[in-house]
């Protein structure tokens, strides 16, 4: 008899949740070991920890509290943003005015305060708008929450799951990276051991919703979902909308993961022990202020240098004519009959190709396609959007099927360098780009066809 | 200089294992290569009375399972080098934690000696360790140190000394499971212990069959069959 039969026989005779059991006692007997061998003379041994784990990590409250902090902390961002949105974007608007003034004084030629200051100033300024607001409070309240020792323990809390559809616990870790971007949660996945379960988690972080398509969820969440409330109550729905979006993409990320473990990518999850370390009170002001001028500043700089060149792209295909049509129509026109099938148009899926290079592109240049001058528009109000969108045949079920689209399509290009960078494989990079792009069709087909088939649109 | 001994430290990360590797060597130390992997160990040696001590420092882990590559080298090296003593290196302030990997060395090889570092602060944070009644449970030496300080190395080394002379003998504690896994081992390790012999304990390989550990499985495979995979330290000087 061999080792090999042994092994055989061994498989036969165990159970899959031997190791939980192995592992279960071995901590039993520390436990137990501690308990005799270890006494504390001061009352310091900490408490609060345990109290508090006994809250964030219990089974009930556990997942309802996850779902809270999620939704304030989106709200938070959501209700902050607003305003300074607005401000720098006027400002913008403003500065615009004396541009286009310098321009006419010096006698540039039309074409090149087009470019210039049509397609990249415009183009830039409103990526910075958009995104800088949002970025300034998320990451600071994200760091707060990770500083505090709060993201342990949601990786605690999702480890079943995970389990479940044979992932890895520590892909929550990755995924609330995502939230930020998705580029360097590809790369966060280091933190992975077993390589199976660290491409589960590279395929599927684009599922969360990444900085740049923020911009995208929150405007039409707030302008068509939220449509007949006002003030804080729409903010309180627009979040609520945001969360549902979020909740959509864990889903589909522990779908794609259960199917991926059960063909592609077969196996058992691996265990591994994740430190739960004491909760501290963060540093307000460090963190603060390391957060908001690294992450929100890099991600800034990202953004701007992949939105003007595709600004000035846009502009370009927008105002070269071939006969009467621009190339921009032609590609639109192409596009349409494919979007209408999905509840869009083909505006908005020109808008989703041109952003690959970054996703907080992807509005402006449908603005700009829908408007037609040739460049990016500056809106001034969320009243203009909404009446651009209208005259475009827009209802609740587009903006609903562009958010999906939003959450579920491709990763950008960036995210894709870098999966292709940490998997070496030009094969998984190209399934990281197939999956998400099936499954954004998929999704807002059935919805649309549904929805038509009831007649409720 | 002396008979020259092999000690391998393990323990989970951040235990303070290499600031004690480092206070041992010194600047004693070189690059173990491990032939046929792309793993390299850091290596030193420590004279204590007529012996040298060479160390090996294993990748910090919080178990033995294999689940990753550290995980591998590290259980590897312990079960098939076969160290003189694996010294276990625990933190003091997190010792419930730590205990757990040092219950997984018990069952793998016999002499072991399990450092607790940390004393320090776990004292100045009100932690009273009982080490007396740990040796007792465990079966093999349990000493409190300090790395930091340099406390407890005169009682450590005197410790490994007397146990590669044999004045200690090392009788680690079996680690019982439930009555359902303890029935599964009856059954195949009398198996087991007929191809690997005395080499391994068998115990231990049976428990990791059962739980279906491949890397094990192919490396017992390796190593039976004659192609004796090159595992011989081939050190260079850094």
């Amino acid at each position: 008899m061999s080792i090999q039969h042994i092994f055989a026989e061994a498989q036969e005779l165990s159970t899959p949740k031997l190791r939980d059991d192995i592992v279960q006692q071995l901590y039993d007997r520390s436990h137990k070991l501690c308990h005799e061998g270890i006494s504390y003379t001061k009352s310091k041994r900490d408490t609060r920890t345990e109290k508090l784990d006994e809250i964030f990590t219990s089974p009930i409250f556990g997942f309802p509290i996850m779902i809270a902090m999620l939704g304030l902390l989106f709200y938070i961002t959501i209700a902050g943003a607003n305003i300074p949105s607005s401000l720098i974007a006027e400002f913008f608007g403003y500065l615009e005015g004396y541009i286009t003034q310098f321009f006419t004084f010096i006698h540039a030629p039309e074409w090149l305060h087009g470019i210039l200051v049509l397609g990249l100033y415009r183009g830039t300024t409103w990526v910075i708008s958009v995104m800088l607001p949002p970025m300034a409070i998320f990451f600071p309240t994200f760091a707060l929450l990770e500083n505090y020792g709060y993201l342990p323990r949601v990786a605690f809390n999702m480890d079943r799951l995970f389990k479940r559809v044979g992932a890895h616990g520590k892909q929550s870790l990755t995924m609330a990276m995502g939230f930020g971007c998705n580029a360097a949660a590809v790369i966060s996945t280091r933190i992975i051991e077993s390589p199976r379960e660290r491409m589960l988690a590279i395929l599927t972080n684009n599922f969360v919703p990444c900085n740049g398509r923020w911009g995208t969820l929150i405007v039409l969440s707030s302008l068509f979902m939220a449509a007949g409330f006002t003030g804080g109550m729409a903010s309180l729905v627009t979040t609520g909308v945001i969360v549902g979006i979020v909740m959509i993409g864990i889903i589909v990320t522990f779908f794609v993961s259960w199917v991926l473990s059960k063909t592609a990518l077969k196996g058992v999850p691996t265990h591994y022990t994740l430190e739960l370390p004491p909760y501290r009170k963060p540093k307000i002001f460090d963190t603060v202020i390391r957060s908001s001028l690294t992450k929100s500043w890099s991600v800034l700089v990202r953004a701007v240098k992949v939105a003007a060149p595709a600004a000035i792209l846009t502009w370009v295909f927008a105002n070269i004519y071939i006969g009467d049509t621009s190339i921009l129509m032609y590609a639109v026109n192409f596009l349409d009959p494919f979007g209408k099938m999905l509840g869009l148009d083909g505006y908005i899926l020109m808008a989703f190709i041109l952003g690959l290079p970054a996703n907080e592109i992807v509005l402006p240049i449908l603005l700009m396609g829908y408007l037609s001058t040739g460049s990016l528009t500056e809106v001034d109000s969320l009243v203009d959007l909404k009446k651009i969108f209208l005259a475009h045949g827009w209802t609740w079920l587009t903006a609903l099927n562009m958010m999906l689209f939003s959450l579920l399509h491709y990763p950008c290009g960036t995210t894709l360098l870098n999966i292709y960078k940490e998997t070496k494989s030009k094969k998984w990079t190209f399934l990281a780009f197939l999956i998400p792009t099936v499954i954004a069709i998929i999704v807002p087909l059935v919805i649309t066809q549904t929805v038509r088939f009831f007649g409720w649109v | 200089m002396g008979t020259e001994y092999r000690i391998a430290l393990a323990g989970n990360p951040n235990t303070g294992k290499s600031t004690l590797f480092n206070a041992l060597t010194g600047l004693r130390q070189h690059t173990g290569n491990w032939a046929g992997k792309t793993v390299s160990l850091a290596q030193g040696t420590v004279q204590f009375k007529d012996k040298t001590f060479q160390l090996i420092d294993l990748p910090g882990t919080y178990s033995l399972f294999s689940n990753s590559k550290d995980e591998e080298v590290a259980r590897n090296y312990i079960v098939f080098e076969k160290p003189d003593v694996t010294l276990v290196v625990l933190d003091a302030t997190s010792l419930e934690r730590n205990l757990n990997l040092a219950l997984q060395v018990l069952e793998m090889t016999k002499n072991v000696v399990i450092a607790i570092n940390l004393i320090d602060v776990a004292e100045e944070q009100g932690i009273q360790i009982n080490e007396r009644l740990l040796t007792n449970r465990l079966g093999v030496p349990v000493i409190k140190i300090s790395a930091r300080n340099k406390k407890g190395f005169p009682m450590l080394l005197d410790t490994l000394d007397r146990i590669v002379t044999g004045a200690i003998e090392c009788n680690p504690v079996r680690m019982v499971y439930s009555e359902e896994i303890e029935e599964q081992i009856k059954k195949i390790e009398p198996k087991v212990r007929e191809i690997i012999g005395g080499q391994l304990s068998s115990r231990w390989v049976s428990l990791r069959l059962l739980d279906g550990d491949e890397t094990l499985l192919n490396e017992i495979n390796q190593r039976l069959s004659g192609r004796q995979v090159e595992y011989e330290y081939s050190t260079h000087i850094c």
